[in-house]
């Protein structure tokens, strides 16, 4: 049967399709909801590493002991992992293993726009990269072989418009799931230096053999129509130029690393114009180019930064754009994303915007913080940098003599997935900066997923649920109290002792995410008469509010299908405009 | 045949991707090629939120162009604005009329600008704007604005409305089929 489904929901199918034991991974968009797929599936065991790294290194375990393992991040991921990744392209594996690393051109939900293909050239093992998710389904397949028979991880590479578009999925014969012999072999996985001098060799070995393997592999294909036009591309690069130009002649490259030589230079010969269509970096370019074969256009004409799509490939070939060009309205009021209403990191925001802190921050919902009219932010680099990045704040100001003490804001799923050693170092070395860990009980920015405080494994069902503060004062931290930041004036007189007090300080907030668990209170409401439209309350920043009326001093309303009952805004108002009914509550359900 | 390129925009949590669900599982049911595209993460907190399906006998990218669109469905006016150049020319265009403010909006920084409708029609001489929010009302479930959207278009794609609301039907049983159902058909009966 055919059925419509997305990149990643392809890879999980056909990870359980192709005899897949266990599955890992932290997520992070657009990798997340494949390991939610194999969940949803039911059929293989799979689970959420507090991080990639961790994901990556248990993956590696279930392949020693014979299984088929799969591990899934994002880019941004890979970087974590990559410790492990680089020895166990040496050690090799056991059981088949895919790492599935899904970039993100443009920047759609990502810190930074990162080529994965780099990281298949360094650690010198293959890669795959389909171009829809059909191919997604068969690559895992063809991955797991390829893995097997070289003796190799294999990284599986999508982008954002694989990862998230959706299309139409045949499902081939399954592979019974089985699970060999748990590997012992020393010299091949005790990387001692003696032994990874051997396997070094053996890599490159390997490298050669591999170069041989794609040269012959249907997984490279040459799709010859008018010789005029040559491009060689992959992924969704391919879907692109083919939409340009469906009658150019076409070495599509499913295998991306190592390239087929000798394929490239016959099609190279055969065609009148050789065009390289590859989003973000010059990957295949540079290495064709080192072939000695002329390249046409290339990355002269395709800019580094951002996608790739039908016009750009046209446009860079010569070609006239898309018949109709057309222009966007200007001047519409943007509409970033924003904090959900009712949701806990407003009303904390509003505080540390008020009192004008250094604020570093981190990867999750409660970045949107930096956006205005909060600005509450100052800087954000990666994953469970907010706590690090804070104690070097806090030691250069104190050798310049500055007494400000820097706050660190970090969600749960970022404490556990990189921020525990931070604070680690931070009680060790006697750091000097507020902590603030925003406990929502889930990953919330990617949708809410599950972690190891949340209480539930991603299957759903219970689990061990760990305890922010104990967690904490086992790192050595002695100051550490619980705060509710729908309460303005408890939360900023924490926030005002926690800056006083000299040290390490860390504030846990208790607070659910309101749309992972449904909360729901009764509506705020606005008093026409007694609001005097001074606009304090839109500090909240909440997109229930507006402003009713025309005239000077515009009245404020509440949309009630939006109107989450926090009571945030009502706490900025000095007329008391604001009802909030008792009743309801901001427990999890 | 030539992709049919649908584009539907909307607000995060206003149900753009189940619509676009819809539109892609009826073109499979009806033996064409699919692709259906968007984005996710950072665009669900409320912020603004675009969606892709191309239907045809073969469809390549996933993505639609500025332009290129035969019908933009918007289930919201600023957004339908903000989205109006990826309309063909002669393209159609169907919006809902209730408005949501934007997060700038909302904070005061920024205006709903009054004149939203009419800069539409200017460059859009026959869109349509309809009250999805007041026939999904009707049909039992204000969040069903997504199924009066769709039902909205029904008439104009290159699929018979039999196999959407069997799509529709397959989709939401047990969970408010009826409504959903009425909801379809509410917005069919205003084209
Ligand atoms: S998803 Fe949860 S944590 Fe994120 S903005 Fe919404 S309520 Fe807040
Ligand atoms: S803070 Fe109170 S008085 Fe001022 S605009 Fe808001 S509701 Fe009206």
């Amino acid at each position: 049967m055919k059925k419509i489904i997305s990149g990643n929901e392809a890879i999980a199918l056909s990870f359980e399709d192709s005899g897949g034991v266990f599955a890992s991974g932290y997520p992070g968009t657009p990798s997340t909801e494949t390991l939610e797929e194999v969940a949803r599936l039911g059929n293989v065991y799979c689970e959420w590493a507090p991080n990639e790294k961790v994901g990556l290194e248990s993956a590696i375990g279930a392949s020693l002991a014979g299984g088929r393992a799969l591990a899934t991040m994002k880019h941004v991921g890979v970087n974590v992992a990559a410790d492990a990744l680089m020895t166990l392209t040496y050690t090799g594996v056991n059981a088949g293993l895919i790492l599935m690393a899904a970039d993100d051109p443009g920047m759609h939900s990502s810190q930074n726009e990162q080529d994965s293909r780099n990281y298949a050239k360094f650690a010198k093992i293959p890669m795959l990269d389909p171009a829809d998710s059909q191919e997604a389904y068969d690559y895992v397949r063809a991955g797991f072989e390829i893995s097997e028979r070289f003796d190799t991880p294999v990284m599986l590479r999508t982008t954002t418009r694989i990862s998230h578009a959706k299309g139409v999925v045949e499902q081939k014969g399954k592979v019974a799931a089985k699970v060999g012999e748990l590997a012992k072999d020393v010299p091949k996985y005790v990387m001692l230096p003696n032994f990874g001098k051997i396997k070094h060799v053996a890599v490159e070995e390997r490298l050669l053999k591999l170069q041989a393997f794609a040269e012959e592999s249907p997984l490279n294909r040459v799709e010859m129509n008018d010789p005029e036009l040559g491009i060689i591309t992959s992924g969704i690069s391919y879907q692109h130029a083919k939409e340009a130009f469906p009658q150019a002649s076409f070495l599509k490259l499913g295998l991306v690393h190592p390239l087929p030589e000798q394929k490239i230079r016959d099609f190279a010969s055969k065609v009148g114009r050789l065009m390289v269509v590859e989003e973000m970096d010059a990957i295949f370019e540079e290495q064709i180019r080192a072939m000695g074969i002329r390249v046409d256009i290339g990355k002269d004409r395709i800019s580094l930064c951002g996608e790739v799509c039908a016009d750009i490939v046209r446009e860079a070939a010569g070609a006239p754009a898309t018949s109709a060009k057309t222009t966007p309205a200007g001047d519409l009021p943007l509409r970033p994303p924003t904090f959900c209403p009712g949701c806990a990191h407003r009303g904390l925001y509003s505080i540390l915007s008020k009192l004008k802190v250094f604020v570093s921050g981190d990867i999750g919902c409660y970045t949107l913080g930096a956006l205005p009219p909060l600005s509450a932010m100052h800087t954000c680099i990666c994953m469970g940098a907010s706590i690090s990045a804070a104690h070097g704040i806090a030691k250069v100001n104190e050798i310049a003599g500055r007494t400000e003490k820097p706050v660190a804001v970090i969600g749960d799923s970022t404490f556990f997935h990189s921020g525990i050693t931070g604070l680690l170092s931070m009680s060790y070395n006697a750091g000097n900066a507020l902590v603030i860990i925003m406990d929502n009980r889930t990953t919330g920015m990617t949708g809410g997923q599950e972690n190891p405080g949340s209480g539930r494994h991603i299957q759903g069902n219970p689990a061990k649920e760990v305890d922010m503060v104990s967690l904490v004062k086992v790192l050595g931290i002695e100051n550490v109290f619980e705060i509710n930041s729908y309460d303005l004036k408890e939360t900023e007189a924490a926030i005002r002792r926690g800056l006083e007090t000299p040290g390490p300080y860390v504030l846990v907030d208790k607070n659910p995410c309101v749309l992972r668990y449904r909360v729901k209170k009764p509506l705020v409401q606005v008093s026409a008469e007694k609001c005097t439209g001074c606009r304090a309350c839109l500090k909240a920043s909440c997109v229930a509010l507006g402003l009713k009326g025309s005239g000077e001093k515009p009245k404020v309303s509440i949309d009630p299908n939006i109107c989450n009952g926090c009571g945030v805004c009502s706490q900025h108002c000095k007329f008391d405009a604001m009802t909030v009914a008792s009743g309801g509550s901001h427990e999890s359900i | 045949m030539k992709a049919f390129n649908i584009v539907i925009a909307g607000v995060g949590g206003q149900g753009v991707l189940m619509a676009s669900k819809v539109l892609a599982e009826s073109a499979l049911a009806s033996s064409m090629d699919v692709k259906q595209n968007e984005v996710h993460g950072m665009a669900q907190r409320g912020g603004s939120v675009i969606s892709f399906v191309r239907i045809g006998a073969k469809v390549h990218s996933p993505v639609v162009l500025p332009g290129t669109a035969d019908i933009l469905i918007s289930f919201e006016p600023l957004e339908a604005l903000r989205y109006l150049h990826y309309l063909k020319p002669g393209g159609k265009l169907v919006y809902n009329k209730a408005c949501i403010n934007p997060s700038t909006v909302a904070a005061g920084l920024a205006t709903y600008p009054g004149d939203v409708a009419q800069r539409i029609t200017a460059a859009c001489p026959d869109a349509r704007a309809i009250d999805a929010l007041q026939v999904a009302k009707e049909a039992g479930n204000a969040k069903a604005v997504n199924m009066v959207m769709v039902g909205s278009v029904m008439k104009g794609l290159p699929i018979d409305s039999e196999v959407v609301e069997g799509v529709v039907r397959e989709i939401s049983r047990g969970k408010g089929e009826d409504v959903n159902m009425a909801a379809l058909r509410g917005g069919a009966a205003t084209a």
